[in-house]
């Protein structure tokens, strides 16, 4: 294996996933979003890591877990670069960078205490108008949520 | 346009908002008919308004309708903890059309999505509040003879005013130039900017009231609040700036308009009333004919 060439900062895990390519300062928002404090099997994560590509980075490797693709969208507004590799035997069975899909249908809450989703029971909609930086509007009171302002439901 | 809500200015197209403007002038010409005479309008009002509710169910009494509903919410099932949800589901039960006005930002939406009938939103919180659009729309049209390539001029509190944010985005399908007077504080907001640079519209800022008034057509005065601002000085500061005098309208073109979507406090003073340019009242008056013509609209009747 060409990629585990290298010495790893965090032991491989031989089933589960791995999230891999996290910007340092969300690794703990990732854990919380995954609800991975509340999680019965190995965790191993670490943040501040040397990166090529983003400076510094964080990963997470989860024990004997695979996603639902739902849960993955929650990752994009933290982590949109974030990539998900699957792991069998210590090997690598499939690896994909997570999208930001256009709409983000429930989830995040919105920002505004005076928006409806805050007071009737309905799931929250968004348009995802700036993914880079991500910015997220309303469907209902069609005010923008940042990274700044989010919270998950 | 049958059956079709509308809760923000934008869910309806240019030419949309135009055959609206079209029927009202029709209405003016005839207000009183009886083409709703077999109709019930719910006017859902969660919290109070004057103008907003009274033009709307004058508008549904001229033309022979009969009008339901509430005026504040207090002794309403709200009151008693009742969501919106079941308050809209129920009320369409007995009325062809609702209209709402509600506090809570988003509220009109929800309702346009759950309810059976459609839903006219007659303002959600700071949010929406599109038949004063349409009715300044109308009274720039009635005023000007046109739409197209005008000068507006937007005093005061840019940057809350939802009715400003509205008629920026509504007239940007118009070759409009605006000229944008606000304190620092109280600027448009980007977010509504967005829609005139798309467009490449021309704009221009002003932090005073000023020789501008003589290239424009359209001056439309809102009220600047003191509960906006951070530092009570600064509101101390500029109070009697944004007041406007019938001396600074004396140099303005013979079709220059003065609106203001109303209530007004002391931002216009009372002396500009008696100018032939102070627009206000008619402007008031025009939101019946909008109002009738948007529901003889939704309801199919023209």
């Amino acid at each position: 294996m060409g990629q585990i060439r290298k010495e790893l900062k965090v032991s491989a895990i031989e089933n589960g996933t791995v999230i891999d390519h996290i910007p340092a300062s969300a690794v703990f928002q990732v854990i919380r979003i995954l609800k991975l404090e509340a999680f019965g099997n190995m965790v191993l994560f670490a943040t501040n890591l040397e990166s090529k590509i983003f400076g510094t980075k964080g990963i997470i490797k989860v024990s004997n877990k695979n996603f639902e693709a739902e849960e993955l969208n929650k990752i994009s507004l933290v982590a949109p670069h974030a990539s998900i590799i699957d792991i069998r035997d210590f090997e690598v069975i499939s690896k994909k960078i997570v999208e930001t899909p256009d709409q983000i249908i429930g989830i995040v809450k919105c920002f505004n205490p005076n928006c409806v989703t805050n007071v009737e029971q309905l799931a929250t909609k968004f348009s995802v108008v700036d993914k880079e930086d991500i910015r997220l509007k309303c469907h209902y009171c069609e005010k923008i949520t940042t990274r700044k302002t989010m919270e998950f439901r | 346009m049958k059956n079709k809500s509308l809760v923000s200015i934008n869910d309806y197209s240019k030419e949309e908002q135009l055959r609206i403007l079209e029927v009202a002038q029709e209405f003016e010409k005839k207000p009183v008919q009886t083409i709703l005479q077999d109709y019930v309008v719910a006017s859902l009002f969660f919290e109070p308004s004057t103008r907003t509710r009274l033009s709307f169910e004058s508008a549904v009494n001229r033309l022979g309708g009969k009008v339901i509903g509430f005026s504040e919410a207090t002794n309403t099932s709200v009151k008693k903890g009742e969501s919106l949800r079941d308050t809209i589901l129920t009320i369409a039960n007995y009325s062809d059309l609702i209209v709402m006005r509600n506090p809570v930002e988003g509220s009109a939406r929800f309702a346009s999505e759950i309810s059976p009938v459609p839903i006219i939103n007659a303002g959600d919180g700071a949010n929406q509040h599109p038949t004063q659009t349409l009715l300044d729309l109308y009274s720039i049209q009635k005023t000007q003879g046109t739409l197209d390539n005008l000068h507006v001029a937007l005093v005061g509190d840019l940057k809350y005013g939802r009715t400003v944010h509205s008629l920026v985005i509504a007239m940007c399908n118009f070759n409009t130039t605006f000229h944008l007077i606000s304190p620092l504080e109280l600027k448009l907001p980007s977010s509504v900017k967005m829609h005139i640079k798309e467009k490449n519209l021309s704009y221009f800022q002003y932090t005073e009231m000023n020789e501008v008034f003589s290239h424009a057509d359209i001056l439309y005065m809102t009220r600047i609040q003191r509960e906006r601002f951070s530092d009570p000085l600064e509101f101390e500061r500029i109070k009697n700036s944004y007041i406007l005098h019938k001396d600074m309208i004396a140099n303005t073109k013979d079709s220059f308009k003065v609106l203001h979507p109303l209530p007004r406090v002391n931002e216009i003073d009372i002396q500009v009333d008696s100018s032939e340019k102070a627009y206000y009242f008619e402007q008031a008056l025009n939101g019946v004919y909008v109002r009738q013509a948007l529901m003889a609209l939704i309801l199919g009747l023209r």
